[in-house]
């Protein structure tokens, strides 16, 4: 049994290892202008045989694909966090508000660089979402101490997301005319726009936190009996807690920053990776649940870009087509389960 | 005490400024049971959470093994105490072996990987419960029973020096609840483990004690052997039973007899005649029984149902008092039931009492009476 785990965790992170790239490449190939494999392969490489194409893939493609990757897992991640330390599947940065907070906060700040004329870099980004995303955690904390129906709890974050959502909508009214167009392609959520710069800014705070929450696997195991029985294993549970709503807003923060707000990504990777895993051990589900992340957001950007071309969709819609119903699946599955048992 | 592995002194446990029990003093040592006992909300889950660390204490102090649970680090605890507590955990895609996996938290290294070392106990731990085979079954898809099990293999993995268990019989059919507390009694007694535990089963409590703790009025009313507790009227005021009685000495609780002058005579002895009081109680008409001897095991629950006794004392033959206090009150019963077919030396009395209802016309044989109500 043991030995089968093991095997069926190695196949599956082959898997989707597999799926990645597969994905990774044909992000790079598609698009308004096709390029050939073979080309995208000596463009990685970093020669320059065409310069049309190399502009395109090193300006454009790649760094819209690697976020996609980075955000993608971070937010996955993020949503497996969540998960944890409420004790409710349906938690995520989306669905808890978290991700509308860091919105609001970068379209304020957004809009104040607008009117002062002051240039944006990601770091301030960043700073901004966290401020947000970590004001709708305390927020939403402030409301979990008070109800034990986890149905509740959703329907608070929600509510503290459209609050969120109408105050952004506001501050875009009142903001100047030529630059809404930037700001409101944002708000929907989009991976690209992302420069070297930023894709380093993500990369270096999603993979910190990927590390942090990797390191936190052992107590957020004991967690998953319940706070009283990881007390009783040793958990410091006040400063297990502090971690856990630092890196899971840290990681949604981040992802708002620079993709907007993507929804159902936090809910359903995370679900499916259990899943597909057939375990919540969160020594196997947090690297799985950043790669499935990965895949998944890879996935429905290439959707969002090519199934209209040259019109773009909104990556949230793509991922709420797709992760939605994960959602519903997940709650049948579960009330069916409770039958039973 | 210094060999004491647990030990309270003058402990108050409450929430925040709330005192719930005050002044508790026990000291449990390796290899006995202690067992809480007392009404709903009296404070026994309040008091096992404090010593388990999860409440902070108000005043007084707890020592796990010599050293104060104040000074001593959260991974130390874990390695002294493990818990079985009354909140069902959710675990979503766990089998049954990795919830007692988590029971060697406190010996793996920061990823909580385990060695084959721990391995091994866990497996030990599941075999000694009985749900070995259970290892690899989702733990969402067994029983109750099987559960507690399995978390009582979590509990011994841990391998503590106390533990602490909270009602670990509530809930569960009477085959898991004996499976459960000869388990305990066998761990203290074999690995020396201290168990501190809340029951409600005073039958159980009193057969699977070393010490037990009265938790009423806010503090511990009484300590002491099961012996000691479980004897008189003691126990009936420590929950305060109004409607019924409850006899200490075979823990069998009874509701209160129904009141009003007998309509039925039950002439009884040796067990035959609980049924008929079951079914009279049941029915709701009030019956006299005798004559009983005081030592006769229908005796109490006659006692307890009954509207009218007539008794003879323990090994003496029954004598013409009780027979005409008997007589007395059964001429005034519109029937009379007998449920012996045979009496012995010493129960000759009650053969006269037949026959004196057989003149009178008011005896009914037992078993047409019955047949003749169940018909109805």
């Amino acid at each position: 049994m043991e030995k089968r785990r093991i095997l069926r965790a190695l196949i599956c992170f082959l898997g989707l290892l597999l799926l990645a790239g597969l994905l990774f490449c044909l992000s790079l190939m598609s698009g308004s202008s096709r390029i050939a494999p073979d080309t995208v392969f000596v463009i990685l490489t970093g020669q320059n045989p065409d310069a049309a194409a190399f502009r395109i893939i090193t300006d454009i493609r790649l760094p819209r694909t690697l976020s996609a990757l980075i955000l993608g897992g971070g937010l996955s991640v993020s949503g497996f966090l969540l998960q944890s330390f409420f004790r409710n599947p349906i938690a995520g940065p989306f669905v808890l508000g978290i991700s509308s907070g860091a919105k609001l906060t970068v379209a304020l700040l957004m809009i104040a660089a607008l009117q002062r004329g002051f240039v944006l870099h990601s770091g301030m980004m960043i700073a901004a979402a966290f401020v947000g995303a970590v004001l709708c955690m305390l927020t939403v904390l402030l409301f979990s101490g008070r109800v034990r129906n986890m149905a509740q709890l959703v329907i608070a974050g929600v509510m503290i997301g459209y609050i969120c959502n109408a105050l952004t909508d506001l501050a875009v009214t009142f903001a100047d005319d030529a630059n809404i167009v930037n700001l409101h392609n944002w708000s929907k959520g989009s991976f690209s726009g992302a420069d070297w710069q930023d894709i380093r800014a993500m990369a270096v705070l999603v993979f910190l936190s990927l590390a942090g929450a990797f390191l936190l696997s052992k107590p957020i195991g004991a967690y998953q009996l319940g706070e009283s029985y990881a007390e009783n294993m040793g958990v410091n549970i006040r400063v297990f807690r502090l971690l856990l709503i630092l890196l899971s807003s840290a990681l949604s923060a981040c992802v708002t920053a620079f993709a907007g707000p993507v929804s159902f990504v936090g809910i359903a990777v995370p679900h499916l990776m259990k899943g597909l895993f057939g375990t919540a051990k969160p020594l196997i589900l947090i690297p799985a649940a950043f790669l499935g992340g990965g895949v998944f957001c890879m996935g429905c950007d290439l959707i969002a870009r090519t199934l209209f071309a040259p019109q773009e969709l909104s990556v949230s819609t793509v991922t709420a087509v797709f992760g939605a119903p994960v959602v519903i699946f997940m709650m049948l599955h579960r009330a069916k389960e409770r039958s039973i048992s | 005490m210094s060999d004491a592995v647990l030990q309270t002194n003058a402990l108050s446990a409450g929430y925040s400024r709330r005192v719930i029990v005050d002044g508790l003093t026990v000291s449990v040592s390796a290899g006995a049971i202690c067992t809480l006992i007392g009404p709903n909300g009296a404070g026994k889950s309040t008091v096992l959470k404090t010593v388990a660390a999860q409440l902070p204490m108000l005043s007084g102090s707890v020592a796990l093994c010599g050293d104060s649970l104040d000074t001593l680090h959260e991974k130390d605890v874990a390695r002294r105490l493990s818990v079985l507590l009354t909140q069902k955990i959710t675990a979503e895609r766990m089998t049954c072996g990795d919830v007692a996996e988590t029971g060697r938290y406190p010996y793996t290294g920061t990823l909580g990987i385990l060695s084959a070392e721990d391995k091994r106990i866990v497996h030990e731990a599941m075999e000694l419960v009985g749900a070995a085979h259970l290892y690899d079954t989702d733990f969402r898809q067994i029983s109750d029973g099987q559960r507690q099990c399995v978390m009582l293999a979590r509990a011994i993995a841990q391998q503590p020096k106390l533990m602490l268990l909270d009602e670990p019989t509530s809930f569960l059919d009477i085959g898991h609840k004996l499976h459960i507390l000869s388990l305990l009694r066998r761990l203290a007694k074999e690995r020396q483990i201290a168990v501190i535990q809340s029951l409600h089963e005073l039958d159980l409590a009193q057969k699977f004690s070393d010490t037990v703790v009265c938790v009423h009025n806010g503090k511990a009313e009484r300590i002491g052997t099961p012996e000691e507790i479980f004897s008189g009227d003691y126990i009936a005021s420590l929950y305060e039973i109004e409607n019924g009685t409850y006899d200490p000495r075979f823990g069998a609780a009874e509701p209160a007899a129904v009141q009003g002058d007998p309509e039925v005579f039950v002439i009884g002895g040796g067990g035959a005649g609980i049924p008929v009081y079951r079914r009279m109680h049941r029915t709701g008409i009030p019956f006299a029984a005798g004559v009983l001897h005081e030592n006769d095991v229908e005796y109490p629950i006659a006692k307890a149902l009954a509207s009218v006794v007539i008794t003879e004392k323990a090994f003496e033959p029954v004598g013409a008092k009780a027979v005409e206090n008997a007589s007395h009150v059964m001429k005034r019963c519109r029937e009379v039931l007998c449920c012996t077919e045979t009496f012995g030396s010493m129960n000759q009395g009650n053969r006269m009492l037949k026959s004196q209802a057989e003149q009178l016309g008011i005896l009914r044989p037992e078993t047409e009476d019955a047949k003749k109500r169940a018909a109805r």
